[in-house]
C-alpha cells in the first residue's frame, strides 16, 4: 500500500520536474507564432517580404546584425576547421568559456560596451586561460584533457560572477552584458562589425599566406619541425586567431555555445571533403549561411537570444552532411551495402544454376524455378525474385511461361567466374594453408565474391594444378564472351 | 668544411621527465654508409633520431650534421616518421604529403611551383605510388602509406636521412621495394641511419649497425658487430629477445 503511493509520488514528482524543464521550450513554441504574427501585423508582409528585407541589407537596423553574423561565421568556421583536423575541438569550447571575465573586465573599463575594451579583455583572458592550461599540463601528471576541463569552468564561474555583479552596480549603462551569455545580434553596431571585418580579414590573410604551414604542422608536427619549421610558434598563431574569433562571435552567439560555431560547419565540411583547401572553403561558406540563418531567426522571433539559432542552423548543415554526404553519409554508406549486398545474392543465384547445370552433366541448357528451390532450399517465390533480378540485370532470360531460367553468355561467365573463385579458394587453403578439405566452404562462400583480379592471378601462380577442388569437382574455366566482348572478363583469370 | 662526417653526436643525454633514457651517445658516422639502429623495446632508438634532428630537448651534449650544428643545417637532413605518427584520415591528398617534403627549401611565404610539384611526381614514381597521387591518404594500405612517407623524404632531396621503423607492418613486395630505394639513396652518395625491429633481416640489410639500449653497445662494420656477445650485451637478461638473438646467430652461422 504505502510502496505504491511511494511510487505513485515519485512519478508524480518526475513529471512535474519534466513539465518544469520543458517549460521554456514549451514557451519557446508557443511564443514564436505570436511574436511572428505580431511582426506581420504591424509591417503587414509576409514571410518571404521579411526575408527579403533582412537579406538584401535594406534595413539599417538589421545591416549591421546581418553583416556581423555572416562575418563571424567565416572566421569560425575557417579557423575551427583546424580545431576538427587537429583533434583540438574541446580547445575551442574552453577558450569560449575562459574569455569570460575578460569581457566583464572590459566593460568594467569605462562602464561600457566599448569593442574595443572589450575585445582586449576578452583575448587577454582566453591566452591566461590557455596558459593555464599549458601549465597545469606541464608541470603535473594530468593530461589535457581534464586541464582543459578545470580551466574551462573555473574562468566560467569567475566570469558568470563578475557578469552578476556588473548588472548590480547601481551606477553606469549596463545594457548588453548580459547579451554575452546566449548573444544577440541585434545588439551589433557599428564599430563591433568593424572589428569583425578587421578579425576575419586577418584570419582570411594569415591562413592564406602560412597555408602550407598550418598544413604540415597540422598533420605532422614532427615533421615539419624536422624541416626546421617554428612549430610552436604556429601553434600560439592559431590559438591567437582562435581567441579574436571567439572573442568577435560572442556578441552574436554568446559564451556558451560559440564553440559549437567553430566545430559544426568544420565537422560538416570534414564529412564532405577529403581535402584541407575545400575544407576550409565549405566550412567558411556553412558558417557564414548559418550566421545569416541564425540572425534571421531571431530576428523573425522579435530578437530572441541569435546564439542558439546560428548553432541549430549549423547543425542542420551537419545532420545534411551526416545523412546525404555522398561517400561517408549514412545513405550513401547503405546503398553501397544494399547494392553490395544484391550483387552477391545475383553471384549465389548464378552459382546455383551452375551447380544444377554441373549434376546433370550440363545436359540441356534451361534451369526451371523448382530444381533451383531445391537446390537453394529456399521458396518458389524466392527463386523466382532472384531470376527476376537477374534478368534486369541481362546475366538469365525467363522462357516456357517463366517457369525456366536460362543464364545469358554474360551470366554464364559469371557463373563460372565465381565457381572458380570459390574452388581456386578451397584450393588454396588445403594446398597451402594445410586446412583440412571439410574446413574450407564456409570461408570460400565470403571470400569468393571479394577476390579481385589480382589476388585470382596470384593464386593461379602459386597453385600448380588448378583442374580440380579439394572436394573432387573440376574448377571451371571462364569462357571468353561472344559478342562485342573479345576479352575475358577481367578477374577471373585465364581462359581456355 | 668538405670532410665533416655527415653525422657526429657526442656526449647526448636525453630524458623523460627527468628520467634519462639515452646516456652519453658518441657516434661519428661515415659518408655513404646505410646503417641500422637496433635495439629492445624503449632502448631508445627512435629518441636516438628525434634528438639528432633537435626534435627532443637534450640534457647535455651536441650533434653537428656536415660539421655544422644541426639547427643549422636541417636542409641537408631527410625524415621518415612512424607510420603511426599521424592520423591517415587527415583530408590530404597523397601529392599534397609529398609536396610538403619540399617546404623546408622552399621557406615560408613561397607556394610549391611546379618544378617542386615535377619532383614530387619523380619521387612518387620512384616508389611506384605515382598512379595514386590524387588519393586521399586513408585510402592506401599500409604499405603504401609507408611508401608515400618514403616519397616525401625523398622530396626533401637530403644527404643524410633518418627513417624510423620504415619497414614496420608493410608487406614482402613493399619491403623488398624499400630496400632497393635505400640501395638506391647510398649509390648516390646519401647516409641513412633507419631504425629497424627485425635482427634477422637487419644482418643483410645494412652496411654498419649501431646496437641500442640506453647506450651504444657497439657500432660498426655489420660483420663486425653482429655477433652472439654484443646482441647478448643489447638484449641481455630477456629470455624471449635471447633466443630470438639464438636464432639470428644460427641464421648467421
Amino acid at each position: 500500500m504505502s510502496r505504491s503511493a511511494n511510487i505513485n509520488s515519485r512519478t508524480n514528482r518526475t513529471t512535474v520536474r519534466l513539465l518544469y524543464l520543458l517549460s521554456p521550450v514549451c514557451y519557446l513554441l508557443l511564443s514564436l507564432p505570436a511574436h511572428a504574427a505580431r511582426i506581420g501585423d504591424i509591417s503587414e508582409t509576409s514571410l518571404t517580404t521579411q526575408a527579403l528585407r533582412f537579406f538584401t541589407f535594406q534595413d539599417p537596423s538589421v545591416r549591421y546584425a546581418l553583416l556581423g553574423s555572416m562575418l563571424l561565421g567565416i572566421s569560425c568556421g575557417l579557423l575551427g576547421s583546424f580545431l576538427v583536423v587537429r583533434k583540438m575541438a574541446l580547445v575551442g569550447d574552453a577558450l569560449s568559456h575562459a574569455v569570460l571575465p575578460g569581457v566583464a573586465l572590459g566593460f568594467l573599463w569605462n562602464m561600457s560596451k566599448d569593442p574595443v575594451a572589450i575585445f582586449i579583455g576578452a583575448t587577454l583572458a582566453g591566452l591566461l586561460g590557455a596558459g593555464a592550461v599549458h601549465l597545469i599540463k606541464q608541470t603535473t601528471r594530468l593530461k589535457e584533457d581534464t586541464a582543459l576541463g578545470l580551466v574551462l569552468a573555473s574562468f566560467f564561474a569567475v566570469g558568470i560572477c563578475m557578469v552578476t555583479m556588473i548588472q548590480r552596480l547601481p551606477t553606469g549603462n549596463k545594457s548588453g552584458i548580459d547579451k554575452f551569455l546566449f548573444g544577440q545580434a541585434a545588439a551589433i553596431g557599428a564599430a563591433d562589425v568593424q572589428l569583425m571585418a578587421v578579425v576575419t580579414g586577418l584570419a582570411v590573410v594569415v591562413i592564406a599566406v602560412f597555408y602550407k604551414e598550418f598544413l604540415v604542422t597540422s598533420f605532422d608536427a614532427g615533421f615539419a619541425r624536422a624541416v626546421g619549421l617554428p612549430v610552436q610558434a604556429f601553434h600560439y598563431g592559431l590559438m591567437l586567431l582562435l581567441a579574436f574569433a571567439v572573442v568577435i562571435a560572442l556578441q552574436a552567439v554568446g559564451v556558451v555555445l560559440v564553440s559549437a560555431m567553430l566545430i559544426t560547419p568544420a565537422a560538416a565540411a570534414y564529412l564532405l571533403t577529403d581535402r584541407m583547401q575545400r575544407m576550409l572553403l565549405l566550412a567558411s561558406l556553412f558558417g557564414m549561411t548559418a550566421g545569416a540563418l541564425g540572425a534571421f531567426l531571431s530576428f523573425l522571433g522579435n530578437n530572441l537570444p541569435t546564439g542558439p539559432f546560428m548553432v541549430l542552423a549549423a547543425t542542420t548543415v551537419f545532420a545534411g552532411a551526416f545523412l546525404f554526404g555522398p561517400r561517408h553519409g549514412v545513405l550513401a554508406r547503405w546503398w553501397r551495402q544494399r547494392s553490395r549486398a544484391a550483387r552477391i545474392q545475383r553471384e549465389n543465384t548464378l552459382k546455383a544454376i551452375y551447380h544444377v547445370l554441373e549434376a546433370r552433366e550440363f545436359q540441356g541448357e534451361g534451369v526451371s524455378l523448382r530444381e533451383l528451390a531445391e537446390r537453394r532450399r529456399e521458396t518458389l517465390e524466392e527463386v523466382a525474385a532472384q531470376a527476376a533480378a537477374l534478368r534486369t540485370h541481362g546475366l538469365a532470360t525467363l522462357h516456357d511461361d517463366g517457369s525456366h531460367i536460362f543464364v545469358t553468355p554474360d551470366g554464364w561467365q559469371r557463373a563460372c567466374a565465381i565457381v572458380r573463385n570459390h574452388r581456386l579458394w578451397e584450393l588454396y587453403l588445403t594446398n597451402e594453408a594445410q586446412l583440412a578439405a571439410d574446413h574450407v566452404h564456409e570461408d570460400a562462400e565470403k571470400i569468393e565474391h571479394v577476390l579481385g583480379e589480382e589476388t585470382v592471378r596470384e593464386l593461379e601462380r602459386r597453385l600448380v594444378n588448378t583442374t580440380q577442388d579439394p572436394h573432387g569437382k573440376s574448377i571451371p574455366v571462364v569462357p571468353v564472351s561472344l559478342g562485342t566482348k573479345s576479352e575475358p572478363t577481367p578477374g577471373y583469370g585465364r581462359s581456355a | 668544411m668538405a670532410d665533416a662526417p655527415p653525422l657526429e653526436i657526442h656526449d647526448l643525454t636525453v630524458a623523460y621527465h627527468k628520467k634519462p633514457v639515452l646516456w652519453g651517445v658518441d657516434l661519428v658516422v661515415p659518408p655513404g654508409k646505410l646503417v641500422g639502429i637496433v635495439g629492445p623495446n624503449g632502448a631508445g632508438k627512435s629518441t636516438l633520431i628525434k634528438a639528432a634532428m633537435g626534435l627532443l630537448p637534450v640534457s647535455s651534449g651536441w650533434v653537428k650534421v656536415f660539421g655544422e650544428p644541426v639547427a643549422k643545417n636541417l636542409r641537408r637532413v631527410g625524415y621518415v616518421p612512424q607510420r603511426e605518427s599521424v592520423d591517415w584520415d587527415f583530408p590530404v591528398s597523397v601529392m599534397d604529403v609529398v609536396l610538403m617534403g619540399r617546404y623546408g627549401k622552399l621557406g615560408l611565404f613561397k607556394r610549391p611551383t611546379k618544378a617542386d610539384r615535377d619532383t614530387a611526381r619523380e619521387c612518387l614514381d620512384k616508389v611506384k605510388m605515382l598512379p595514386y597521387a590524387n588519393r586521399q591518404i586513408s585510402n592506401l594500405s599500409g604499405g603504401q602509406q609507408q611508401r608515400v612517407f618514403l616519397a616525401r623524404a625523398l622530396a626533401q632531396e637530403s644527404d643524410l636521412y633518418f627513417m624510423d621503423e620504415p619497414f614496420a607492418g608493410v608487406d614482402a613486395a613493399t619491403e623488398s621495394a624499400i630496400i632497393a630505394l635505400l640501395h638506391e639513396l647510398r649509390a648516390a652518395g646519401k647516409t641513412l641511419l633507419v631504425v629497424h625491429h627485425d635482427l634477422p633481416t637487419a644482418r643483410n640489410y645494412f652496411d654498419m649497425l649501431l646496437l641500442l639500449n640506453m647506450r651504444v653497445v657497439a657500432f660498426g662494420p655489420t660483420e663486425e658487430v653482429f655477433n652472439y656477445e654484443t646482441l647478448q650485451k643489447t638484449y641481455g637478461g630477456r629470455l624471449t629477445i635471447l633466443s630470438e638473438v639464438a636464432e639470428a646467430v644460427r641464421v648467421k652461422g
